[in-house]
């Protein structure tokens, strides 16, 4: 239903796309800006919610930047080493002031640490970051930062913490929202903030890194696919993200409009349940009688991800918007393995692999996930659903509201183990800290010690979590990047979960406006530039 | 009431799964749990939410934290003009042609009114909304597409309705939610007028020789009115209510997107703030009804003396 009124709205478009209309003007030196969400705060410190932090980072600046693949660049620091295996120095950028005037020095990065870290009322706070460090003032323009066990993963910590001046310690999140206390160090400056209306920011003249291009920009939040499109082309804004993939063909053949496109680091998963401990009701004879979970087989997993034609998905499924996955990071993004490519779509091999390990005749399974979370997340799994059906795994379906399926997800079986036996679920590497995913999902889980929360499925590998381990001791990144890349290699060649692809994240402009894409699906504003 | 909303909510999900960060360690999901008060059992939450709301806290939201019952007081003056626009709109068409369509019941112009009226109750708010962005905004370029505009006040009021930039924005998806509540009423109107001209005072009155217009104005209206009014004033709820399509559609800073944003990301404290909120609207919507229904109709009165 819904589908049939989108087409002929993308019809009108191109209707009316051919009568001449263009909606080219002069760029004025003020940039209007749809994004499809707005941040909940204006308080850097209040919630570690993707649409604030990379908000933020247009007002705040951290210790240190990332750029859109979330390579580190020098920020406020302008340079950071390790003095010994459980201390990093961070050397201040000399001459950087805060919007009202005050000058940046390391008393402020105390204070930024320690208000971020205890934010009343923070749905999600940033003690994650400065957890077991201590932080000591060297001089004016010098900080030491220990902890008890080496890590060489503090650079990465500091990007995740806008600084505040010093005088705001105790600022409510309120002065914050109110621009009472939102005074930065970056290349905007706040202007308004009406909550659901829009965001005003202008350059900040006296930034210590390249001014903006920008005057000013307006940020409005369009929640809707369709209204942030028309937006764009009845000129109202110059800039949106997230195109509509109904609208995206024809914005693209559309005069006076150009298309980004990247593939992004967010990734759809398919997890498969590994043990026994319990037998779920999720997989059946077809007598309908539960039976022990048949991926325990690491054939029967490899057969799973033969019989998923991703290359369709991307096609049919997500009109060209995704990109076949064989691992948790796309091609050119940090922790990138070229040895390991998606799976060729081959039904006949899984049709083998399951007779070898003795399901020829197949069995039934219910796959879960969440609907609405992810681009197309509930038709993704129709489609998976036939296509495990049509080699013999009699495939049904059950999606759910995403806040009802990640409680499940995690903790709806017996004793608050997961409860699914095969689920399909999404990620993206918030931090850029590149032994994330491995930590989270591929290690052994191991609560006391942070490792495995997102292992839901009891993969356990005692030589992976080894190398994940000693890679997370080396105060030498690169080295332990070589031990990340063949942990991932050696836990995606068994199947620990089943990438199925990154989503391809969209955005769109007026000519003459370009922006600066890469591995990130959120909008960074001062990416945005004139051509 | 309260308690059947709360004991429904909490059943859904686990609002600190969609609110902490999954990159976070896990003793910050326990911290805010506690914070938030998640970990009491459901009956203590409940009785900790009635000692609140008896002295007007409904509890801070969990994303935004703030008051509840602030956040809806500063998005409800957005959907008020909203759907004060769409209700005058509605009458402002609705009731003429309502009552053409009752005295011309043969004529062309009526069946394309009612023809119109069909269309008008079954087409989807959300198409009709994104058709009238593509032909207003993308092809003719005459209105904004999307938001609220400029804000004026005028004898106290603060309302986008009084500048011209705010009246730009407010028209389109103002007619949008109208134009079901416009059909409505002409079929009301309609309903109304047939009956009564076919009354025993009208045929009187036209006998006397009283001019058409005397005679719809003085004679007809008032006695149509009263079933309109019971029905639009609860109508005027379902609009500030229910405007959340629309608001969605136009982007438009009210009750709506705040109300569906809460129910996506399970901010229980807002959806129950926000139902009783509705709860007591239509409440004092039915009171005001009762009372502007009296004034209308002496023989409410009369027996109400009695």
């Amino acid at each position: 239903m819904k589908k049939s009124f989108l087409k002929t709205l993308a019809l009108i478009i191109a209707i009316t796309s051919g009568l001449g209309f263009s909606s080219s003007s002069v760029l004025a030196d003020d940039l209007k800006v749809a994004l499809a969400a707005e941040p909940t705060s204006m308080d850097p410190h209040y919630q570690n919610l993707t649409i604030n932090n990379s908000f933020a980072t247009q007002v705040y600046n951290a210790l240190v930047l990332q750029d859109v693949n979330q390579n580190l660049l020098p920020g406020l620091a302008s340079s950071w080493e390790p003095v010994d295996d459980l201390t990093w120095q961070f050397n201040l950028r000399p001459g950087v002031k805060f919007h009202n005037g005050a000058a940046f020095s390391a008393e402020d990065v105390i204070a930024s640490m320690e208000r971020a870290a205890n934010v009343p009322n923070s749905p999600s706070s940033f003690a994650t970051f400065t957890k077991g460090k201590t932080f000591e003032v060297v001089d004016d323009l010098t900080i030491r930062v220990s902890t008890e066990k080496s890590n060489p993963f503090i650079p990465n910590d500091m990007s995740r913490i806008a600084i505040i001046d010093s005088a705001f310690i105790n600022a409510t999140t309120e002065d914050f929202n109110t621009g009472v206390a939102s005074f930065g160090t970056g290349p905007f400056i706040l202007n308004k903030w009406l909550p659901g209306d829009l965001i005003e920011i202008s350059r900040n003249d006296n930034y210590w890194g390249d001014a903006a291009e920008w005057d000013s920009i307006t940020i409005k939040p369009i929640k809707d696919g369709t209204t942030r499109t028309a937006a764009l082309i009845a000129g109202d804004v110059d800039f949106i993200e997230r195109v509509a993939p109904a609208d995206l063909p024809n914005l693209e053949k559309r005069d006076g409009i150009s298309v980004f496109k990247s593939v992004s680091n967010r990734l759809l998963y398919l997890t498969l349940h590994m043990t026994d401990d319990p037998i779920k009701p999720y997989v059946t004879d077809f007598n309908d009688n539960p039976i022990a979970s048949p991926f325990q087989d690491i054939r029967m997993r490899e057969a799973v991800s033969l019989a998923i034609n991703r290359q369709a998905i991307a096609d049919r499924v997500m009109d060209g918007l995704s990109s076949p996955a064989g691992q948790f990071s796309p091609e050119g993004y940090i922790g990138y393995s070229p040895n390991l490519q998606a799976d060729i779509y081959n039904p006949d091999r899984a049709k083998e692999l399951m007779a070898e390990a003795g399901y020829a005749d197949g069995f039934k399974l219910t796959i879960h996930g969440p609907a609405g979370r992810y681009t197309n997340d509930a038709r993704i799994l129709e489609a998976i659903a036939q296509m495990l059906t049509s080699v013999g795994i009699e495939t049904t379906i059950e999606t759910m509201p995403a806040s009802v399926f990640f409680k499940r997800f995690a903790s709806g079986g017996v004793d608050k183990k997961p409860e699914f036996t095969a689920a399909m679920s999404g990620y993206a590497n918030g931090s850029g800290e590149p032994s994330h995913p491995l930590r989270i999902f591929i290690h052994t889980k191991q609560k006391d010690r942070g490792y495995g929360p997102g292992n839901r499925n009891g993969y356990s590998n005692s030589e992976v979590d080894t190398m994940i381990e000693d890679g997370r001791a080396m105060m030498d990144v690169s080295k332990g990047m070589e031990m990340f890349i063949k942990a991932t290699e050696m836990a995606m060649n068994e199947y620990a979960l089943l990438p199925l692809h990154h989503e391809i994240a969209t955005w769109a402009a007026r000519d003459g406006i370009t922006y600066a894409n890469g591995a990130l699906d959120s909008t960074f504003l001062h990416f945005i530039s004139k051509q | 009431m309260s308690l059947v909303v709360f004991t429904m909510i909490n059943i859904v999900g686990d609002p600190v799964d969609m609110l902490v960060n999954p990159e976070s360690l896990p003793d910050e999901i326990e911290r805010v749990r506690s914070d938030f008060g998640l970990d009491q059992p459901a009956h203590i939450q409940y009785i900790k939410f009635l000692q609140g709301a008896l002295s007007g806290d409904l509890g801070n939201s969990f994303i935004f934290g703030r008051p509840a019952l602030a956040l809806i007081a500063e998005r409800f003056p957005a959907t008020l003009e909203l759907a004060t626009c769409a209700l005058i709109i509605a009458i402002v068409f609705g009731l003429p042609l309502g009552i053409y369509a009752g005295l011309n019941p043969k004529s062309f112009g009526t069946r394309i009114i009612m023809g119109g009226s069909v269309l008008g109750i079954s087409i989807p708010t959300f198409w009709l909304g994104l058709m009238m962005i593509i032909i207003f905004s993308v092809v003719l370029g005459w209105l904004p597409v999307s938001g609220r505009g400029d804000i004026g006040s005028f004898l106290g009021l603060e309302s986008s309705a009084f500048t011209l930039d705010g009246l730009s924005h407010l028209i389109m998806p103002a007619t949008n939610l109208a134009l079901f509540k416009i059909a409505m009423v002409i079929r009301l109107a309609r309903a109304g007028t047939v009956e009564v001209m076919s009354l025993d005072f009208i045929k009187f009155a036209r006998a006397r020789g009283l001019p058409p217009e005397r005679l719809v104005r003085f004679h007809l209206l008032p006695n149509i009115l009263i079933p309109i009014i019971t029905v639009l004033a609860i109508e005027f709820g379902t609009l500030i209510a229910f405007a959340t399509v629309t608001e969605t559609i136009f982007a438009w800073p009210g009750l709506g997107k705040l109300v569906i944003d809460a129910i996506v990301n399970l901010d229980r404290p807002i959806v129950v703030a926000y139902l009783m909120f509705v709860v007591t609207l239509f409440l004092l919507l039915n009171l005001i009804v009762d009372i502007i229904y009296a004034a209308l109709d002496p023989r409410v009165r009369l027996n109400g003396d009695q």
